[in-house]
């Protein structure tokens, strides 16, 4: 058995399966989108958050915000469960199978059996859509793999109720109804101020275009603090967080670039199509600083310095703060 | 970045099973999406993490094979695991993890409480929680 479901690869889990979920539902809207109307470019440091040691760099929300804000956005209503019996949240599964709903999951990918080895980290936010069931195993559209996957039994199970940080209990969820007429302009609205909110207005030191300055002022020390060896591995953190799976490139810049340049035709606003090439460009930097960090991680010589990483990541913040100033001027324009 | 600029640098980290999906502008400025094999300061930064944790896991292998620990130490640190996260998928105090990590304790587990481990470690029967491999082998 096999829901009629189109599987459409994207950059990031959450966006991913909020599309894929929309399209079945006859809504059309792109990964870009979803992402930006639900506010999911962010920037935040934790120094009182380790994972392995490692205070955490975050270039994303808390899992679920993406989802939180867009079903609001758009009138979704969505249905959400959690089971504390194991055995009866893959009952659950199965009747909404065998209903034809496709049934979204979120998952921890350690030992998440499809995924390449090198990424199967204990980080329990990924999100998966089961879509039916064929010899046993269940059929999984993964919004970060090419294909359709598969899963038994067991492996669903066990990866559905992972440990550690923020398990996800055997959380499912599906669409139980959408609005007959979406208000996509005010929704994109809607998420364009959140992120000009959260970037450049949201007080505090460790969230948004601050957050980004604050860093630079700790990667100066780093070395000093930690010794090389540390400080070099705290670096390879920041990368990781900026490119690995799911980002789209220059940690979700480049997505939200490509979200800006669709709300501006959306909107028919010309200035916010030069916010999008703002972005592009600020997300180039952080390529940049990327090729830069790894550099010192592989230990070569090399005249890159932990000063002149702080410069540019300096140099980043004040870009984007231009970005999300701009952003919000070209909003003024539209209510004209 | 430009559709032609998407790195193409493999490390073998997919393991072919997938591929990475950027975003890039293509010859009209508008964006789309190319799928990567990787990007090679991101390769870096992966295998750095990696080299890391497989110097934890030879060591852990090293003090099985000295007999100074239980194959359950070695399969909680090739998993990456700590005593709390292992507790919380076998439903095993902490506590009573450290007394399997004794090879004279272990050796006296029950094939019920052999299996809540290789449930947790994700191995098809019991046998393999013996099998101390690492990938530099």
């Amino acid at each position: 058995m096999k829901i009629d479901f189109k599987h459409n690869m994207s950059a990031h889990c959450e966006n991913g399966v909020i599309s894929n979920l929309l399209r079945f539902h006859g809504i059309n809207l792109s990964e870009a989108m979803i992402f930006g109307i639900g506010s999911g470019i962010f920037f935040s440091y934790l120094p009182f958050f380790k994972l392995n040691g490692i205070p955490v760099t975050s270039f994303r929300p808390m899992p679920g915000t993406i989802f939180r804000n867009t079903s609001r956005a758009l009138g979704i209503k969505m249905h959400v469960e959690k089971f504390r019996d194991p055995e009866k949240a893959m009952q659950g599964l199965d009747i909404n199978l065998s209903r034809g709903i496709p049934t979204g999951m979120v998952i921890g990918v350690f030992h998440l059996t499809y995924f390449p080895a090198p990424y199967r980290f204990h980080f329990n936010a990924h999100n998966i859509i089961a879509i039916g069931r064929e010899n046993g195993s269940y059929l999984i559209s993964d919004p970060v793999m090419e294909k359709v996957e598969k899963l038994s039994y067991d492996d669903l199970k066990r990866v559905r109720y992972a440990q550690g940080i923020a398990k996800p209990n055997g959380k499912m969820y599906f669409i139980e109804s959408v609005p007959v007429d979406i208000d996509l302009n005010s929704a994109i609205k809607k998420g364009l101020r959140r992120t000009v909110f959260e970037m450049v207005k949201l007080p505090g030191p460790i969230i948004g275009v601050t957050g980004i300055k604050y860093l630079s002022n700790r990667v100066r020390i780093w070395p000093s603090k930690y010794g090389e060896k540390e400080a070099a591995r705290y670096l390879g953190q920041i990368v990781r967080m900026q490119e690995e799976i799911g980002t789209g490139g220059a940690g979700f810049r480049f997505l939200y670039a490509a979200f800006l340049q669709e709300a501006s035709e959306i909107l028919e606003n010309d200035a916010l199509n030069n916010t999008s090439q703002q972005m592009t460009k600020t997300g180039d930097k952080w390529r940049e600083f990327a090729v830069m960090a790894s550099r010192i991680c592989k230990g070569r010589q090399t005249t890159e310095t932990y000063a002149r990483l702080a410069d540019f990541l300096l140099d980043i913040a004040n870009d984007e703060k231009q970005v999300y100033l701009a952003i919000e001027k070209s909003l003024k324009l539209n209510e004209r | 970045m430009k559709v032609n600029e998407v790195p193409q640098d493999d490390a073998n980290l997919f393991e072919g099973k997938t591929r990475d999906l950027q975003y890039a502008l293509n010859e009209d400025g508008k964006y789309t999406t190319v799928k990567s094999v990787g990007w090679e300061p991101k390769n870096i930064a992966m295998i750095q993490a990696w080299d890391y944790e497989n110097y934890k896991i030879s060591e852990a292998k090293r003090l099985v094979t000295e007999g100074k620990m239980s194959p359950i130490f070695f399969q909680m640190k090739r998993c990456l695991m700590d005593i709390k996260l292992l507790s919380a998928y076998t439903g095993f105090s902490r506590f009573k993890i450290k007394r399997h990590f004794k090879p004279d304790k272990f050796k006296k587990l029950s094939e019920e409480n052999l299996d809540k481990y290789v449930y947790a470690f994700g191995l098809k029967k019991r046998e393999d929680l013996y099998i101390i491999t690492t990938d530099e082998d």
